[in-house]
């Protein structure tokens, strides 16, 4: 019995010594931070200077940020359109590359492809593809009749231009889920079905989209608070412009933050914007779960 | 008489279905194809045109209407790359950030892992509980704060104990490597992938007289060879592709990342299509080459973690 406890201390003394180095980093770097968040944001931090005690003024002064609302709009409007875009092409490509067929395996390898590429030099071949006389996306509209927008630098096609490369990364891992997710699903579901004389709408209505709803539930809340936090391709492709269509919540904190150093207030604009994607990711979960009820 | 083209045509009736199975089956083959191609080439065409424009010589690059395929290849974009910027040296900055990302991720998220999956300690279930809703936190909570530690980080960069002085940790590679040293993801990966293994081996291998160490790192590691593949590469992507982070912290142009690189080249030479080309499939190739050559542990890994996870 004392050898049993003996070992049992022993066990613990050696746990504790293996998770040492991760949980000094996790204090350091996520729970430190985040206290140190929410009391920044109620200071007037700037790195030089200043560490004043200043109350709400920088949630009031949010209130009445015209640009920093206007970076929420964008950022809504981008995950709107990429979120439901993104889960659909997926599974799309991922029903059609789970046939077992000739040439899938390669199929999957050039759909999997842009996802390892960075967002940066993905941003900066389709500034190039995109260019707005000789991209190569326009000169491909050009042979179909359509006289194709300087997608970029123009306020109604820079937002999709952004939606358009970022898809394309994305696709590719989301395809490799939903494969593994669809691989999952019994086939003896699907010969019911037939035998009960399901056609292949009803197949996918009842038993498909029904049993891939973890999968789904995991795709979109990944999706939204990326896109929420969208940075990379905003910065790179466009710069925020034109005439701030582009600009993002995060561009705007990384501005406000580390080139005007105005970390408190750059504090309380992370903080609202962590507050938006657990909205999100709530009315995600909310949609997901309601879904269940009705099916 | 009747009867016979009665059967004859039901004869006829039971061939026409067959025929139209087969004739319907390749339509569908045919579909299959012509949608996999048209949707694969989409894909891969920014590579394919990012390659061409690359070996092109310059005058080609803005022809009208597009050339395709180049007269003349030429590796001259390359050389414009890593001449007017030390493209060189941002690629090791890269490699020597990402590579360390890896090993201290693969180091300490398996301790941590095996811990947490095969050791008996009071905290097991609550402390990793709170490691894994701390996944759910969004990084930009975290942006400011995080500079703020690793400029006041006691005794580093010039600092006094107390924090004050110098820069800390920026400017230097260890802002970057610290905070994401042993990440949440790798702890929760390992530790699903050691909860797989058998723990039997554990207590034989006390029996005989192994220290924990000795059976985690002789017995258990060695194991866990797929699954520090797939997580490596992963890491390895992640650290390679960040640009935010290293952009924050680094300062000196002598230490910037091949990201940050490629972002100032492609900024400061709109027009140089051929070089940004160039700097970006370069920046491109290492994970590409990974992939390739670990394909076999990435499919393994997944297969793995959608059967057993």
């Amino acid at each position: 019995m004392a050898s049993i406890s003996k070992l049992n201390r022993h066990q613990a003394r050696t746990a504790y010594m293996f998770i040492t180095p991760t949980i000094l980093l996790f204090v350091i770097f996520t729970v430190v931070p985040v206290v140190m968040a929410f009391y920044f944001s109620f200071t007037n931090y700037d790195v030089v200077k200043n560490r004043d005690w200043v109350n709400f003024d920088n949630y009031k002064r949010l209130l009445h940020d015209d640009l920093y609302w206007t970076t929420f709009k964008n950022v809504a409007y981008y995950t709107v359109i990429f979120v439901p875009l993104n889960i659909l092409i997926s599974l799309g490509i991922a029903m059609l590359l789970n046939f077992r067929r000739f040439g899938v395996r390669l199929f999957r390898t050039m759909n999997y492809m842009p996802t390892l590429t960075s967002a940066v030099a993905a941003a900066t071949v389709w500034v190039w593809l995109l260019h707005p006389e000789y991209g190569l996306v326009n000169t491909l509209l050009g042979y179909i009749g359509i006289t194709g927008p300087a997608w970029l630098a123009q306020t109604e096609t820079a937002m999709l231009s952004i939606i358009l490369v970022t898809l394309w990364q994305s696709i590719g891992s989301n395809m490799i889920i939903y494969i593994a997710g669809l691989q999952g699903v019994p086939d003896y579901l699907y010969e019911s079905a037939k035998l009960d004389g399901a056609n292949a709408l009803q197949r996918f209505r009842y038993i498909t989209w029904p049993q891939l709803r973890p999968t789904t539930f995991l795709v979109s809340t990944m999706s939204i608070i990326g896109a929420l936090q969208l940075f990379d391709q905003a910065f790179v492709l466009t710069q925020g412009g034109p005439g701030n269509v582009t600009k993002t919540p995060v561009y705007l904190i990384y501005q406000q933050g580390f080139n005007q150093l105005q970390m408190g207030y750059a504090s309380a604009q992370a903080f609202i914007l962590a507050l938006a994607i657990l909205i999100f990711s709530i009315v995600n979960m909310r949609v997901n779960k309601s879904e269940e009820s009705v099916v | 008489m009747s009867v016979k083209s009665a059967a004859a045509g039901a004869a006829r009736a039971s061939r026409r279905p067959a025929v139209s199975a087969s004739a319907s089956r390749l339509f569908w083959r045919i579909v299959f194809y012509a949608v996999s191609i048209a949707i694969s080439v989409f894909m891969f065409l920014p590579f394919f045109w990012s390659l061409i424009t690359s070996l092109k010589p310059s005058d080609e690059i803005f022809s009208m209407p597009i050339r395709w395929l180049p007269s003349r290849l030429t590796l001259e974009h390359y050389r414009a790359a890593f001449t007017t910027v030390p493209f060189g040296l941002y690629f090791w900055n890269s490699l020597v950030l990402a590579a360390s990302g890896v090993a201290a991720n693969l180091f300490f998220g398996s301790l941590s892992g095996f811990a947490f999956a095969k050791l008996n300690f009071r905290l097991n279930k609550p402390l990793f509980r709170v490691l894994l809703a701390a996944m759910m936190i969004p990084g930009i909570v975290t942006m400011i704060p995080s500079f703020y530690v690793l400029k006041h980080f006691p005794f580093a960069g010039g600092n006094d104990w107390y924090g004050a002085g110098g820069n800390g940790f920026l400017n230097s590679f260890w802002g970057i490597i610290l905070p994401g040293a042993s990440g949440s993801f790798a702890v929760f990966f390992m530790r699903q992938f050691f909860l797989t293994l058998p723990s039997d081996m554990m207590e034989m291998a006390r029996i005989e007289g192994a220290g924990e160490f000795r059976i985690f790192w002789n017995i258990y590691w060695p194991l866990t060879k797929p699954a520090l593949a797939t997580l490596g590469i992963f890491t390895f992507q992640a650290g390679w592709n960040s640009f935010l982070w290293p952009m924050i912290i680094l300062n000196d142009p002598d230490k910037a990342t091949i990201q940050m690189g490629l972002q100032a080249f492609s900024y400061n030479h709109q027009t140089d299509f051929g070089p940004m080309m160039a700097g970006a499939l370069i920046a491109i190739l290492p994970i590409l080459v990974l992939f390739l050559a670990l394909q076999k542990y990435f499919v393994q890994g997944i297969a793995f973690s959608g059967t057993k996870g």
